[in-house]
């Protein structure tokens, strides 16, 4: 089987124009369709910036990423942007949501990118919301919502564009254990459904919960594997 | 993402921020409405002078005195020697002379003291012959114009204009009443219809007398043959150049003069209409671009309020373009958001440039005309200035990288 998400040598060297930062010293990585795996690492250890690169946010200084058989690592922003719209839901540790808009709408706005027509965008992003259990809350502000109830609604935002790729950069920072369950527990379930999860975290018990962790420190990978 | 997904947007945006977006309004809608009732007023302006010139009369030349550049034994400053007289006038009445020339009537005018019994008014004397009613195209209301038999005859009639009739007489008849001009006694034999005023003053308050009553009776003047101008009424509308030129010539020949040296001037109420035109144009070009930079003022605000939108929003920003709007989409978002502040800015300005035109026309007593084209073209401007004004920050936000985006807090 051809991994989803594959890494070959990825560096990212930052030049603060005083000193060159090396950020990722050489990154192997190999997803395969339908894994669960964990990427944990102290803070200044690269974690975000291979996120970043992950989620086609930022580009390697060298080496190639290739997601779904496409090489993405020298692409334009323009490019990148459509990869990202078509291949990745990304979940914040932030949410992220648009306070000014209802929930339904910042489901929507993966969709309006791709240029889904907007009765069936509407559809979709309440099927979306339904699975993540908040189809009474679709017309909430996101004011409104719980932390939880935030970030399903980021959740159902990240499925609804149907990705190769569900991209979480600590989804459960700013949640407490309840919420944090629920949201896990959501993931397990999408899981289930053979998504792909990517999960970026720097507490242990999250990371138990998946197939796989690689810890990562000053740039560079060392696999653990826990295949339960 | 379509063209109203964006205008969606923009409108979320700005909705979200209502206060904000209103006081940027205000800039666009000050500028816009200024303007729209500058420009608006000088048009009124021009239509008006253009109306009042043509209520003189119809197919009408007009000569006034000029100054003589014939300095009369080396005397600058003789400017008031009248180069015009009545003999002039008797000159183009003759039809040997000026066979286009329908109608002449000469006028010399003064002002004076009027009194009837207790009443007293100070008004213009304007004495002419009996030609200056059809010429002037005034009409009589009450009683009767004076004739050609009143003029010969030197009769002390008097006919009034309608505010003068009313300031002294009050609502009693005027016709067949006697008034005081100076130590000399008239008779009112008629009242004049109203006609209005025009920039030169009402048009309503004047005594009309016969010339060779005035010159005998009243005349202070050492040259009593002098008259303040000439009305001229062309045949018809197509011999009014023929009948210009009969006056110029005839004029210029009776007083000895050549062109270069000409003392009178000539004028056709299409020269008068143009001249005025042209004044009033560069008055309102001059105000309306002092409004103009008040609405660049606007711009320049809708400016500084998108960069301030665009470094607030970097969030949003970000997350939109870690959701896959390209740059170009947030560029559009972000000038659509200006452009819609700048055409919702218009629309207010055109609202109250309508409403103030309303209040204004009966304090100014000038009608101020607002155009559909003018209103169409205030919103365009408008339009395109919130969108000029949006160029550089949606192009900020539309190169803001994602992760720096994202990273903000």
């Amino acid at each position: 089987m051809n991994p989803l998400l594959k890494m070959t040598g990825i560096r990212k060297t930052y030049d603060t124009g005083v000193v060159q930062v090396e950020a990722l010293r050489g990154i192997d990585l190999a997803v395969d369709p339908g894994d669960y795996v964990a990427i944990m690492g102290p803070s200044g250890s690269g974690k975000s910036t291979l996120m970043h690169i992950i989620g086609c946010l930022d580009v390697p200084t060298e080496g190639t990423y290739e997601l779904a058989g496409t090489d993405v690592s020298r692409m334009t922003e323009r490019q990148l942007a459509e990869v990202r719209n078509r291949e990745i839901g990304f979940v914040f540790q932030q949410f992220n949501l648009l306070h000014s808009m209802s929930a339904l709408r910042n489901v929507e706005l993966p969709l309006i990118y791709a240029g889904v027509a907007p009765a069936q965008r509407r559809e979709r992003a309440l099927i979306a919301l339904e699975r993540v259990g908040l189809a009474d809350r679709v017309q909430h502000r996101p004011g409104e919502l719980s932390g939880g109830q935030q970030q399903r609604v980021s959740v159902a935002r990240a499925m609804v564009t149907d990705p190769a790729l569900l991209l979480a950069d600590e989804p459960t920072g700013n949640l407490d254990s309840v919420s944090t369950n629920d949201v896990l527990a959501l993931f397990d379930e999408l899981h289930e459904q053979g998504r792909t999860i990517v999960l970026i975290t720097h507490e242990q018990d999250v990371a138990e919960r998946t197939h796989r962790t690689w810890h990562i420190r000053d740039g560079l990978l060392s696999e653990k594997v826990e295949v339960r | 993402m379509g063209w109203l997904e964006s205008l969606r947007t923009a409108w979320e945006a700005l909705y979200a921020r209502k206060m904000r977006s209103l006081l940027t309004m205000l800039g666009i809608l000050i500028g816009i409405a200024a303007v729209m009732l500058t420009v608006g007023l000088g048009a009124g302006a021009q239509t008006r002078i253009t109306q009042e010139i043509n209520s003189l009369g119809s197919n009408l030349i007009i000569v006034t005195p000029g100054t003589s550049s014939l300095t009369v034994s080396g005397i600058r400053g003789a400017t008031n020697v009248t180069t015009l007289t009545s003999d002039d006038a008797a000159i183009l009445s003759m039809p040997s002379v000026a066979p286009d020339i329908a109608a002449v009537a000469s006028v010399s005018s003064s002002r004076a003291a009027l009194v009837a019994g207790t009443s007293t008014w100070t008004s213009t004397i304007t004495a002419t012959s009996p030609d200056w009613f059809s010429v002037t195209s005034r009409t009589i209301s009450q009683g009767r114009a004076f004739l050609q038999g009143d003029l010969d005859a030197a009769n002390s009639v008097a006919v009034l204009g309608a505010t003068t009739a009313t300031e002294l007489y009050g609502t009693r008849d005027p016709v067949g009443q006697s008034l005081t001009v100076g130590n000399q006694t008239f008779t009112v034999i008629g009242v004049m219809a109203s006609a209005g005023s025009s920039l030169s003053g009402s048009q309503d308050d004047m005594v009309v007398i016969p010339r060779t009553t005035f010159v005998q009776r009243l005349s202070t003047s050492a040259n009593s043959r002098a008259v303040n101008l000439i009305y001229i009424q062309g045949r018809d509308a197509n011999s009014l150049a023929a009948a210009y030129q009969e006056t110029t010539a005839a004029l210029l020949t009776s007083h000895q003069v050549t062109a270069a040296n000409q003392d009178f001037n000539v004028s056709t109420q299409e020269a008068l209409v143009a001249a005025a035109a042209s004044i009033t144009g560069i008055i309102t070009a001059l105000l309306g671009g002092i409004a103009a930079i008040s609405l660049l003022v606007g711009g320049i605000g809708v400016m500084n309020i998108m960069l301030v939108s665009v470094s607030e929003r970097v969030r949003e920003i970000g997350l939109r373009k870690a959701l896959g709007a390209r740059p170009a989409l947030i560029r559009r978002q972000f000038l659509v958001e200006a452009g819609v502040l700048g055409l919702l800015g218009g629309f207010l300005g055109v609202s109250l440039g309508l409403l103030g035109a309303a209040i204004l026309t009966p304090i100014v007593g000038v009608p101020v005309t607002i155009s559909w084209s003018a209103t169409a073209m205030a919103l365009g401007v408008s339009l395109g200035i919130g969108v000029v004004a949006g160029v550089y920050p949606a192009s900020r936000a539309a190169k803001l990288a994602p992760i720096d985006a994202l990273r903000s807090e």
